[in-house]
């Protein structure tokens, strides 16, 4: 055993050494959080193609309780749409001010952003406060569930993007547009825009078609 | 240069990978991508709050169409997809995403349709009034 790995040791190292060679001229895509973090998004939008199938599935089971034209505000839903699309642009601003090294710059377009998303998250919270003070919380009937399920989800992930825009504020102002902070606006501004296009999903698929005969 | 290009200097630095990603985004891109937002949500608004189509089925598929393409625009204007970013790596993870979405939606909402119309309990009427 001992005597075999002996002869065949030379051998290996040149052919180790040959591969080397080969090795160095070959690169893994070298923005490896970026893509990392895409690959978490792709699994989030998994769950949220499960919710939106449950909602879709049970969406028009009532139990005698109020259909969603019955109860869907759709003024205060475009409302909200366009909080959510004004602070995905303000978003774009902030990482433009990134580019441009504005500190100052990308600050404020990060405090915009997180103020929109607050008033996003208030106007929702507002809307589930009423239903359930109506007595159509998510116990009244299958669509209630599945409605609060899937809404409440996305804006518990607009929720902790806030905090997370919060934290990175903190870190910007702290320490400057390091290497490392760049690349945690740019993960949080791929969450961001994701969230956006999750909610184009959501106020088509629940409060459009909710509301349509 | 492309993440898969030849390097034999080894890896370039954190900076300049980053720099690479932040060079074609551009105001202008972004007000494009926020215009085109903006009227791709008023118009199925506009279509559902203004009852414009008698045919729920109708307006159903426009919104829905509608949905498709702003999904789209805010794919390249927001988060600056193309097929060549990280090598196509995303462009392949975003591909069987797609995939695995299409599956799940539209297979719960044929496979449960079918068992609700094929396996609802008949009522009691129906029951006395059976061959």
């Amino acid at each position: 055993m001992v005597d075999s790995t002996a002869t065949l040791g030379p051998g290996r190292a040149g052919e180790a050494q040959a591969l080397r060679f080969y090795d160095s001229g070959e690169h893994h895509p070298e923005n490896g959080t970026l893509l990392g973090f895409w690959i978490y998004l792709m699994s989030d939008s998994l769950v949220f193609a499960c919710l939106f199938a449950v909602f879709g599935v049970l969406g028009r089971n009532y139990a005698t309780g109020p259909s969603g034209a019955e109860i869907f505000q759709l003024p205060l839903v475009a409302v909200n749409t366009s909080l959510l699309l004004l602070s995905s642009i303000t978003y774009g601003f902030a990482v433009i001010a990134m580019a441009r090294k504005r500190v100052g710059g990308t600050l404020a377009w990060l405090a915009v952003t997180g103020l929109l998303g607050i008033g996003f998250v208030g106007i929702e919270l507002h809307e589930f406060a009423n239903l359930i003070r109506e007595g159509n919380g998510p116990q009244r009937s299958a669509f209630l569930s599945s409605f609060f399920t899937l809404v409440g989800t996305h804006g518990l992930h607009v929720s902790f993007g806030i905090v997370w825009l919060v934290t990175l504020m903190w870190q910007v102002a702290g320490r400057g547009l390091i290497a490392a902070n760049r690349r945690r606006l740019m993960c949080l501004s791929m969450f961001w825009h994701f969230l956006d296009v999750i909610w184009i999903g959501v106020f088509t698929f629940v409060y459009l078609m909710g509301t349509l005969p | 240069m492309s993440a898969l290009d030849v390097n034999p200097a080894g890896h370039h630095g954190d900076e300049e990978e980053l720099d690479h990603d932040t060079l074609h985004i551009t105001v202008g891109g972004y007000v494009t991508g926020f215009v085109l937002s903006v009227v791709l949500t008023a118009i199925p608004f506009w279509l559902v709050m203004g009852k414009v189509f008698a045919s729920s089925t109708v307006t159903t598929f426009v919104i829905l169409g509608f949905a498709i393409v702003q999904i789209y625009v805010h794919m390249v204007f927001f988060l600056h997809m193309t097929s060549k970013a990280e090598g196509g790596w995303t462009w392949m993870s975003l591909i069987f995403t797609i995939v695995l979405v299409v599956i799940a939606l539209s297979g719960s909402l044929w496979v449960m349709y079918h068992l609700k119309t094929n396996m609802t309990l008949p009522s009691p009427e129906e029951m006395r009034n059976m061959p």
